[in-house]
């Protein structure tokens, strides 16, 4: 290139170098148009995300029934509570890891829906059948380290830094939900 | 690179050959060529009529889904005909599936959802054959792709029925004659006639528009992408082409000073 | 020591601080800024750089299309229509993936025969052809196990067809195709090692490329006229000069293949492979890709020879049709290079170019219809003997012959003189009619 700017004159060599950036811009544009595909193949196909919301049917679910349905890949808690689960989680004390009121938490005081799985490491707490341990507050204890929930799904005591998380979901009828 | 003499040649040549491809033509298969139709997804800026896969869609449900399956597409994928969230749920919600095991092991029954792949008429092929007098119902999902002449020959075999047989050709017990199915002799019994099945849009239900339309939503059946891959084509060969007109200047611009 | 710890100064300083541990800024500077080209290379020298383009396509689709499909005879046709209708781009990568191999033999093949035109295998250039006719056949292997990834009808029964010529050879030969199929007939344990298999070849091509553009770069380019540049007037630096007129080539053959891939995506394509492979059902005709349908025509045209079941003719004649082109740069004997000085080399070349092409056509008929309706005993098996006899004739007595016996037109004095004669309007009488063109070719 620095050959041609010594044999031509000025004029004709900014015609020539706008002709060049052109060309080079818009074959750039193109190379960069042409890598969107290859990285939007990496995002979740239309069949995964077509599992990625749970419809569930509460109407089966007595008072104080827990049950465990698989969104995403992860077992979500859904648990009828009854009226002293609802008054105790009503009532957090002071000082709590992750302070959060119940109503925070749930769309309709019965009904706790969260992600089952310990905010520690990952483990999934007990609690869900009858006859699991709880824990010291009624609520989930994971045996991996031992952290406590309440029953709204907080953490109380342990190492675990965060309450259960409450995915996404919305009430479709009253006696049913659909997760994500 | 070549002389004057030699193009004649390779015209000569080609002059040869193309009567063998006619003579090719007359002779592949003995199955009678389909008509060619129009379709509104021909060409290079032909879409899909969503009323006509919606059509197609219906007569496909109430009489075609009886014996064939659609494996590879799923009730959501009906989006893609233009039906809404809750007709595609009202459509899947109208088969069993079964789902399972539950917490006892056990499989049962629920209403089908727009995740599931659209219902299977049988269990198994064995079921299949044993239910069609050996025949196995083909899955139609590629069927406009699996066969040259596309839908046209959908529509050719749907509308193909009824003919007597030449003279010399017997057709076997129990099935049918059709000019259009390779062997002329089909298992299908006649699957559609007048009025079987009734249109929401009021379309009277000829046997003919009735293939037509199940045709064109097998067209789309077989490739959904269609619509999606010409839109994006007019952009991205428009964008080349300048791209080239620009490579086009530059190599002049850049050759000049040598010649 | 103290010259290298200044060197890491400036950004150019790094540059030389890396370049004079690994030489990659002035090997590249070298190899393709400097390469002294031959200043006349017309059109047809762009498919080489097409063919590196398509071969860093096809590597790259087909690793993302490695991401998402399944070779398991049972998943394997569903999770490539599941890419075609359900991953984000899918259909795009594929179908660039799938006419990407098309266009590949088209442009090798165009490749290949500008190589035989204008000599570009004669000697000093016998290995970098060798490592051409290499890269064909790992081409051609590769293509074939792809074709059988997606699981079709034609999928399955080309994979039958294609693995059981080894039954041709003599005592070993049906242990050897139990063997590749890894079973008693093509199954998931073929489907797998191929899937293996073609996931591996193309980077024994990258490297055999590599290996090809050595070589080029020992001994040169050759170009349209066939001579070697003498001095500098008759070369050009490789960049910008054809960079520039290879990205332009690149620029129009896009348009063309796009064209294909979002319009007619099934243009090259067999209707029948969108049918899932049924081990009970042969399909009426076995085709082969396109590409391979010559090679196919003379599988299946050579009889029986003396003790040599026709089986094993063919198998022998195929590859022994590929295996020749090691030989060429010794069975032409030609002392020049450019079939532009050789009147009569000229037209056999063209009829050779007719005879491939006839090869072709013939690959994809049933052997024994008539080829004209008027003429019923000739059939396309015929045409197929004679096409693929005129192959080996050319190869074997028409190369040798026209070597000895052709007088060659009076070559000019060298590039420069050629290309920069016709400006003034004279030059020397062979290359006066041919010099302009040349560049447009």
């Amino acid at each position: 290139m620095t050959e041609q700017v010594q044999d031509h004159d000025g004029h004709d060599e900014d015609r020539r170098d706008f002709l060049y950036i052109a060309t080079g811009a818009f074959a750039a544009t193109i190379g960069a148009a042409a890598i969107w595909p290859f990285i939007d193949a990496w995002n979740p196909s239309a069949d995964v995300l077509a599992q990625a919301s749970t419809e569930v049917d509460l109407g089966a679910i007595e008072e104080g029934q827990s049950v465990t349905v698989v969104w995403r890949g992860k077992p979500v808690f859904i648990r009828h509570r009854t009226g002293t689960e609802i008054s105790s989680a009503d009532e957090p004390p002071d000082g709590l890891p992750d302070p959060q009121s119940d109503g925070d938490r749930v769309l309709k005081p019965e009904w706790l829906v969260v992600v089952g799985i310990c905010t520690h490491l990952g483990c999934v707490p007990l609690g869900q059948k009858v006859g699991e341990n709880r824990g010291e507050f009624g609520g989930w204890f994971c045996p991996c380290h031992g952290s406590h929930y309440d029953t709204s799904g907080r953490i109380r005591k342990g190492p675990a830094p965060r309450n259960l998380e409450v995915p996404e979901y919305a009430f479709l009828t009253d006696t049913s939900i659909r997760i994500g | 690179m070549l002389g004057r003499l030699q193009i004649a040649f390779v015209g000569l040549a080609a002059m040869v050959a193309s009567p063998m491809v006619g003579a090719m033509a007359a002779e592949a298969g003995k199955a009678r060529e389909p008509t060619e139709l129009e379709w509104s997804f021909d060409g290079i800026f032909g879409q899909f009529d969503r009323a006509e896969l919606q059509r197609g869609f219906h007569v496909f449900n109430q009489v075609c889904a009886n014996c064939h399956s659609l494996e590879h597409i799923a009730y959501r994928h009906l989006s893609g005909i233009g039906l809404s969230e809750d007709e595609i749920k009202a459509i899947a919600a109208e088969v069993e599936v079964t789902d399972g095991p539950d917490e006892f092991g056990d499989n049962f029954q629920r209403p089908g959802r727009p995740s599931d792949p659209y219902r299977h008429p049988f269990d198994n092929e064995q079921q299949a054959r044993a239910a069609n007098g050996g025949a196995l119902p083909p899955d139609l999902t590629l069927i406009t792709k699996a066969r040259p002449a596309g839908p046209d020959y959908v529509h050719a075999v749907l509308t193909g029925y009824g003919e007597a047989p030449p003279s010399e050709f017997e057709v076997t017990e129990g099935k049918d004659y059709n000019p259009y199915f390779k062997t002329w002799t089909i298992a299908m019994a006649e699957p559609l006639f007048e009025d079987a099945v009734e249109y929401a849009d009021g379309t009277e239900a000829s046997v003919d528009q009735m293939s037509r339309d199940v045709s064109a939503f097998l067209a789309w059946a077989a490739e959904p992408e269609l619509e999606r891959r010409k839109q994006t084509g007019f952009v991205v060969v428009a964008f080349l082409i300048i791209l080239a007109g620009l490579l086009y200047a530059s190599k002049r611009q850049m050759w000049a000073k040598l010649h | 020591m103290s010259a290298h710890s200044i060197e890491t100064g400036s950004g150019g300083g790094l540059v030389k601080w890396i370049d004079s541990r690994l030489p990659i800024f002035s090997y590249m500077q070298k190899e393709y800024g400097e390469y002294p080209a031959p200043r006349n290379f017309n059109y047809w020298w762009n498919f080489g750089a097409l063919a590196m383009f398509l071969l860093v396509t096809m590597i790259v689709t087909g690793l993302w299309l490695a991401m998402q499909y399944t070779p398991h005879v049972d998943l394997a046709f569903d999770s490539v229509q599941r890419i075609m209708r359900d991953v984000n781009s899918g259909w795009f990568i594929r179908l660039v993936h799938v006419n990407g191999g098309s266009f590949f033999f088209i442009v090798v093949y165009i490749h290949i025969f500008r190589g035989m035109y204008y000599g570009s295998f004669k000697a000093p250039r016998e290995l970098l052809w060798m490592l051409g006719v290499i890269i064909l056949l790992l081409m051609m292997a590769t293509a074939f196990m792809g074709y059988v990834l997606p699981w079709g009808q034609l999928s399955f029964w080309g994979a039958t067809v294609i693995t059981n010529l080894f039954s041709a050879i003599p005592l070993v030969g049906d242990s050897i195709v139990t063997w590749l199929w890894g079973g008693f007939t093509v199954d998931n344990p073929t489907l797998n090692r191929f899937y293996a298999l073609h996931f591996l070849l193309p980077f024994l091509i990258v490297g055999v490329v590599g290996l090809h553009v050595v070589a080029l770069h020992v001994t040169g380019s050759n170009n349209p006229l066939g001579i070697e540049p003498k001095s500098q007037q008759d070369t050009v630096p490789f960049h910008p000069y054809y960079t520039v007129k290879d990205s332009f080539g690149l620029g129009v053959f896009l348009v063309i293949f796009a064209a294909v891939v979002f319009f007619a995506p099934d243009f090259f394509s067999e209707p029948e492979n969108y049918e899932k492979a049924d081990f009970l059902k042969t399909p009426e005709e076995i085709v082969p890709e396109w590409y391979f349908l010559p090679f196919f025509a003379i599988l299946r045209s050579v009889p029986a020879i003396w003790f040599v079941e026709a089986k094993l003719a063919g198998v022998i004649a195929m590859f022994g049709s590929i295996f020749v082109l090691f030989a060429l740069p010794w069975l032409d004997t030609a002392k020049v290079r450019s079939g532009k000085f050789r009147p009569i080399f000229r037209w056999f070349f063209l009829i050779f170019l007719v005879d491939c092409l006839l090869l072709g056509f013939v690959g994809g008929k049933p052997p024994n219809s008539p080829v004209f309706e008027s003429i019923e005993s000739f059939e396309f098996i015929d045409l197929g003997r004679i096409t693929t006899a005129w192959y080996f004739i050319h190869f074997f007595i028409i190369l040798p012959l026209l070597g000895r016996f052709e007088r060659p037109l009076p070559l000019p004095d060298s590039i420069s003189a050629a290309v920069l004669g016709s400006h003034s309007g004279g030059g020397p009488a062979a290359s006066g009619a041919t010099a302009k063109p040349m560049e447009k070719a």
